[in-house]
């Protein structure tokens, strides 16, 4: 339903003016709340320029050592979405599967990562897979704990993808004579996985956001790193810099997550005006995916 | 299996912190996620305006930084939340609640606009028809993505244990020191406490789902 069209008449001339005036007090007590903060910081000597040029001083290695988190951060994520694309692509061929005992163990390991708090499944990583003998590091446990339940997330979007590739694709392959291994990777897995791309590059949005726990177990990326500054320049200055940093560091995130949200939007036009997946509906992440985390369990009927 | 007895008051408290957690965030988010979404599709552009940045800025913020700002930001101008806990169910409440009005706002498209219009013909005005047509259509189409919100909230609660609230996470870390020779029975203690939460959770949405669902 084209909600904006049918809800309500076009405004008319009174409906109007009411509409414009409520907008002018609304802005102005949005501009006065506004007001209310910069004024408050303001006071608290927070907009001093000085206190801002720190961000930008090389002398002082605030730049680099954000630099050097933001990577961290890229990093972390750009590992667990490699990983977690290929094991999850894994998965949901196991969990189409012909074979019941395929299929039964998959469909566990699926449900019991999406189950379990991804921070929980990122402390296990960290605090108990050392005492079997596995050597960790916040990066390590960071990065598999990222792909553990992003493989999970994504077999369950990568089987809905292939589940929503036309029946009749699958049975023209059939009729050729092919092989359903050859089925699956011939004919399915490339149509899905076009179809698929939008969806794959929001999961990274999710996947950096998540990524942000690493300020918990105490990985360096861009929280931690603003933490760890704050403490740094409060032992030599005093409490100056704290909300800069912070600030700082919560932009950065924004504004890379805003730019790869732009990226999937882009793709996702781009995907729609292909001829060879004209038609297909609109493939959006569900919200709760979108919270990060792992996401909800109920999978609704069909697959998605 | 010692410890279990030895920690029950701490198990249980911590659990329920979690579910006084996820259950206050939860009615709040849905609240102002509810109208959120109604803002979104009001007839007045500067009100979808605003839901729409509200909206994208949450999605692309991580959870953890909302409660980071909640927590260590607002000090700066002078406002701190009564508790940790407080400040946990705002920063878990504003965050959810862009993506119960993402999920709204898919149910509301899903209803047949043949409704609206009815509603319109028969001479409701926007805020009516909303009320009484579409938003209760909309609730029973969106049944099983509301409740994967709400799941996720129940496992996103896990993030206030980085901030000072002794939720079952912060328990796990609280317990993984002092009985480093029981860490599997610890997590297994701990993981089980979020599944108690969630599995029922995700039984009670598939009953619901198909007592309300609208056969189309």
């Amino acid at each position: 339903m084209s909600a904006q069209t049918v809800l309500f008449d076009l405004p008319g001339p009174r409906a109007r003016r009411r509409q414009r005036i409520g907008t002018v007090i609304g802005a102005l007590l949005i501009a006065a709340l506004v007001a209310l903060v910069l004024w408050r910081l303001g006071s608290n000597g927070q907009l001093d320029p000085g206190r801002w040029a720190i961000l930008f001083d090389p002398a002082a290695g605030v730049p680099q050592a954000l630099g050097e988190a933001l990577l961290n951060t890229l990093a972390v994520a750009a590992v667990g979405m490699v990983a977690a694309t290929v094991l999850g692509a894994l998965l949901a061929v196991g969990r189409l599967s012909d074979h019941a005992w395929v299929r039964g163990p998959v469909a566990a390991v699926v449900e019991f990562f999406r189950a379990v708090p991804l921070l929980v499944l990122i402390l296990f990583c960290l605090l108990f897979l050392p005492t079997i003998g596995v050597p960790m590091t916040a990066f390590r446990a960071l990065a598999l704990g990222l792909t553990l339940y992003n493989m999970a997330v994504l077999a369950e979007i990568f089987r809905a993808g292939i589940l929503s590739v036309d029946r009749g694709q699958r049975e023209a392959a059939f009729a050729l004579g092919m092989r359903k291994t050859q089925v699956m990777t011939l004919v399915l897995l490339p149509q899905a996985v076009r179809r698929m791309l939008p969806v794959l590059v929001a999961q990274l949005v999710v996947l950096l956001k998540d990524s942000s726990l690493g300020f918990i177990v105490g990985y360096v990326e861009l929280l931690r790193q603003a933490r760890s500054l704050v403490e740094f320049f409060n032992f030599q200055f005093g409490n100056i810099y704290t909300f800069q940093l912070y600030v700082a560091a919560g932009l950065i995130y924004i504004i890379v997550n805003v730019l790869l949200s732009q990226l999937a939007k882009y793709v996702e036009k781009r995907t729609r005006r292909d001829r060879r997946t004209a038609g297909s509906d609109d493939v959006e992440l569900p919200a709760d995916v979108q919270m990060g985390g792992g996401g909800g369990l109920v999978t609704e009927a069909g697959g998605r | 299996m010692g410890f279990l007895t030895d920690n029950a008051d701490l198990l249980w408290s911590a659990f329920l912190t979690t579910l006084s957690l996820a259950v206050t965030s939860g009615v709040c988010a849905l609240v102002l996620g509810t109208v959120l979404a109604g803002m979104r599709v009001s007839p007045v552009p500067p009100l979808r305006g605003l839901a729409t940045f509200y909206v994208e800025v949450f999605r692309n913020t991580p959870l953890t930084v909302v409660f980071f700002f909640l927590v260590f930001g607002i000090v700066q101008i002078d406002l701190s939340f009564p508790s940790r806990f407080i400040a946990a169910v705002a920063a878990l409440s504003l965050y959810t609640a862009a993506f119960v009005c993402e999920a709204l706002r898919s149910g509301i498209n899903a209803v047949p606009p043949g409704q609206a219009e009815a509603a319109r013909a028969l001479g409701l005005d926007f805020g009516q028809s909303l009320r009484t047509i579409v938003l209760p259509q909309a609730f029973r189409t969106v049944v099983p993505p509301l409740g994967n919100v709400w799941i996720a909230l129940a496992k996103n609660t896990s993030i206030a244990a980085g901030f000072a609230v002794t939720d079952l996470t912060a328990a796990l870390q609280r317990l993984s020191n002092a009985n480093a020779d029981q860490l599997l029975l610890v997590f297994a203690a701990i993981v089980a406490g979020y599944l108690v939460i969630t599995l029922p959770s995700a039984w009670a949405i598939r009953v619901i789902e198909k007592r309300v669902a609208i056969v189309r």
